[in-house]
């Protein structure tokens, strides 16, 4: 399927709405729910236009109890539909944490009930958000066995993971980082493609350190690679892309490859993603390892607002080369 | 209005049908308990003694298609949806042929293909949940209702509030039910709100609602047909209150000392079953020899269920892996 924009560059946000688009013109069983997401075409205009070309029964503005829709998208989802929900906020999550945790995770394990929806959930900091509206809950979630949850870092991935997610017999959590909504662009092609839920991807080849991340941290590897690449050491980027299923094969065969390993996330540090990933490293790769696992990841504080708070808060580049320089020097 | 008159308008055959899965379902609990105190059923147990009126009537109400989110005390609603006593006797005791083949006890069990949602401890999740069956209903443009209950307890949580309003906004084709039975576990209902009737709650989302006698079948069935019907028709979601009484404790390990004896007594005397015989013999269409005809055979039907489920197999430890994630072929179509 193409649209007239597909072969034009188009951005990280705008990717995401022709997914949707896509799938909604694909697939008669896919609708859409949530806050705002009709009229005013939601909070960061993703569903622009989409009431005017779907109706009021394919993109259902919500009164606003995140439980209670996200309960309904379940409902729906057990009778055939493919419900696309959109939190406001990734932080308005945690209202709807029971439905997901406690039905969608579970309904299939217990008694069979595939339950095929998408809750989409723009997360992360660097917009001055404050508390409410910067979090990064996916471990939230990543402790929940029933879930996949999916975290792109580029147009592409955005849009191949979303439709894969749309696709996917199972609830999956997709996690699209605010920041990156207008800052990254690319060229997307024109016909219909996915990418598949479960396969991480590397970003950058290197042969020094493997740094494993997602989201919007994958760029900020990116540029460290290559203020390190002038200082001789050669970073590898591991984008995981989707956190569960957790593509491990690809995190050890780049471990294996480099020795060295750095789990970078914007989540608070304890019990994040990159703990995980750090144990399982220890388990499996412990024989290749040549220097001790870094974490890099914010403080166990929530997200502050000021501008020199919240920039303290987040990882930056500079934290990447002295965490690689002190891992190098092994 | 004398019940016998409204009962008129049920047929001979649906009433006894209902009569016999009144019988059914408080033989089985009856089994159930008692395995439960042999020591053979491990895990909780939940029944609906003195209240098997609601489910029996409610699902008696329902075409086929249609979809119940039952409350925990609806036994009759999974029997009537075809879950064989067998296969519930087998669900107790973690055995493989259980609805949930073991991964889950009692009553969290549930089958798409038979339209029961299986139920969740967090008292009223189902609530939204089967609202958004009713959503997927009406986009679709079916003729289809969801069916979905909770307890008096379970009304104060806000997935209720959230299903009720969502359902009144969309005026989906769903009927919401509260079996008011008077205590949440050991909680009585004076201390769960400060109104007298639930259904004053329906009022706020501008649903309407009826007060039903939990313990009279055909009260529970005429008042269900209705809302159905009205759900059927495009008119939106109704409110039920079922006012009835758990005669025996939250679970069956409870004694349940906290309910006076004299409410029990009071209650014992209006038993759904007794109150059931009293209209069959009013209306003509059945008497004692009847009524124990049923009798017998339900115990046989529960006797030859207890067997099965104890020759079934235990799942093997190893089950306990599979089934996290669907696949594509497991989606409703």
């Amino acid at each position: 399927m193409t649209t007239a924009t597909a072969a034009q560059e188009v951005t990280y946000v705008e990717a995401i709405s022709q997914a949707l688009d896509e799938e909604m013109s694909r697939d008669r069983r896919v609708f859409l729910m949530g806050e705002d997401i009709g009229a005013y075409g939601g909070a960061f205009k993703v569903t622009e236009g989409f009431l005017e070309k779907y109706g009021e029964w394919r993109v259902l503005d919500t009164p606003l109890a995140e439980s209670g829709f996200v309960g309904a998208a379940i409902g729906a989802a057990m009778m055939g539909l493919r419900p696309v929900v959109e939190m406001q906020f990734a932080d308005f999550i945690s209202c709807a944490f029971d439905q997901i945790t406690e039905v969608a995770a579970k309904n299939h394990y217990r008694w069979g009930a595939a339950v095929p929806m998408v809750i989409r959930a723009p997360f992360g900091g660097g917009v001055h958000g404050g508390p409410f509206h910067s979090e990064c809950p996916e471990g939230w979630f990543f402790h929940s066995p029933g879930l996949k949850i999916v975290a792109p870092s580029t147009p592409y991935d955005a849009k191949g993971l979303l439709k894969a997610a749309i696709r996917d017999p199972n609830p999956v959590l997709y996690f699209e980082h605010k920041f990156l909504y207008r800052r990254i662009k690319a060229t997307l092609p024109q016909e219909d493609y996915i990418v598949p839920l479960g396969k991480a991807e590397v970003k950058r080849t290197g042969s020094d350190i493997s740094v494993i991340t997602y989201g919007a941290m994958v760029h900020l590897a990116l540029e460290a690679a290559e203020v390190l690449r002038k200082e001789g050491i050669d970073l590898e980027v591991v984008d995981l892309r989707t956190l569960i299923p957790l593509d491990k094969e690809t995190v050890y065969a780049s471990v294996r490859k480099t020795s060295k390993a750095i789990m970078l996330h914007e989540d608070n540090k304890t019990g994040g993603i990159g703990a995980e990933i750090a144990a399982l490293l220890a388990e499996e790769c412990f024989d290749c390892l040549d220097g001790p696992i870094i974490r890099i990841a914010p403080p166990d504080t929530p997200v502050p607002f000021s501008t020199p708070l919240e920039e303290f808060f987040l990882p930056k580049v500079s934290d990447i080369v002295a965490g690689a320089k002190k891992l190098a020097a092994y | 209005m004398d019940q016998a008159v409204v009962a008129n308008d049920i047929k001979r055959s649906d009433l006894r049908e209902m009569y016999y899965y009144l019988r059914l379902t408080r033989s089985l609990e009856e089994r159930i308990t008692a395995l439960y105190r042999q020591g053979r059923i491990v895990g909780g147990v939940y029944t609906s003694h003195g209240m098997e009126a609601i489910a029996v009537g409610y699902a008696s109400a329902l075409n086929p298609d249609d979809v119940i989110a039952p409350f925990h005390r609806d036994m009759g609603a999974f029997l009537i949806r075809g879950f064989s006593p067998g296969e519930i006797i087998a669900q107790y005791l973690g055995k493989q042929a259980g609805p949930t083949k073991g991964k889950d006890g009692n009553v969290h069990m549930g089958d798409l293909k038979r339209g029961v949602l299986g139920f969740v401890s967090h008292l009223a999740d189902n609530m939204p949940v089967a609202a958004g069956a009713a959503l997927a209903f009406k986009i679709r443009g079916e003729s289809r209702v969801a069916f979905a209950g909770t307890g008096d307890g379970g009304t104060s949580r806000g997935d209720f509030h959230e299903a009720m309003n969502f359902a009144a906004v969309r005026r989906l084709p769903v009927v919401f039910f509260c079996t008011n039975n008077q205590y949440a576990y050991s909680t009585p209902l004076r201390y769960q709100m400060a109104i007298t009737d639930v259904v004053e709650r329906a009022k706020a989302y501008g649903m309407p609602g009826e007060i039903v006698d939990g313990n009279d079948v055909a009260a529970v069935y005429l008042a269900s047909k209705r809302a159905v019907a009205k759900a059927r028709a495009g008119e939106g979601p109704t409110f039920l209150e079922f006012k009835t009484m758990r005669m025996h404790g939250h679970s069956e390990h409870d004694a349940a000392k906290y309910v006076p004896r004299e409410l029990l007594e009071e209650w014992k005397a209006k038993d759904p079953i007794l109150k059931a015989e009293r209209l069959l013999t009013q209306l003509g269409y059945g008497e004692t020899s009847y009524f124990h005809e049923v009798g017998e055979r339900v115990k046989k039907e529960v006797d030859t269920g207890t067997e099965f489920a104890e020759q079934s197999p235990l799942p093997e430890g190893r089950e306990t892996l599979v089934g996290v994630f669907a696949t594509e072929d497991e989606v409703q179509p």
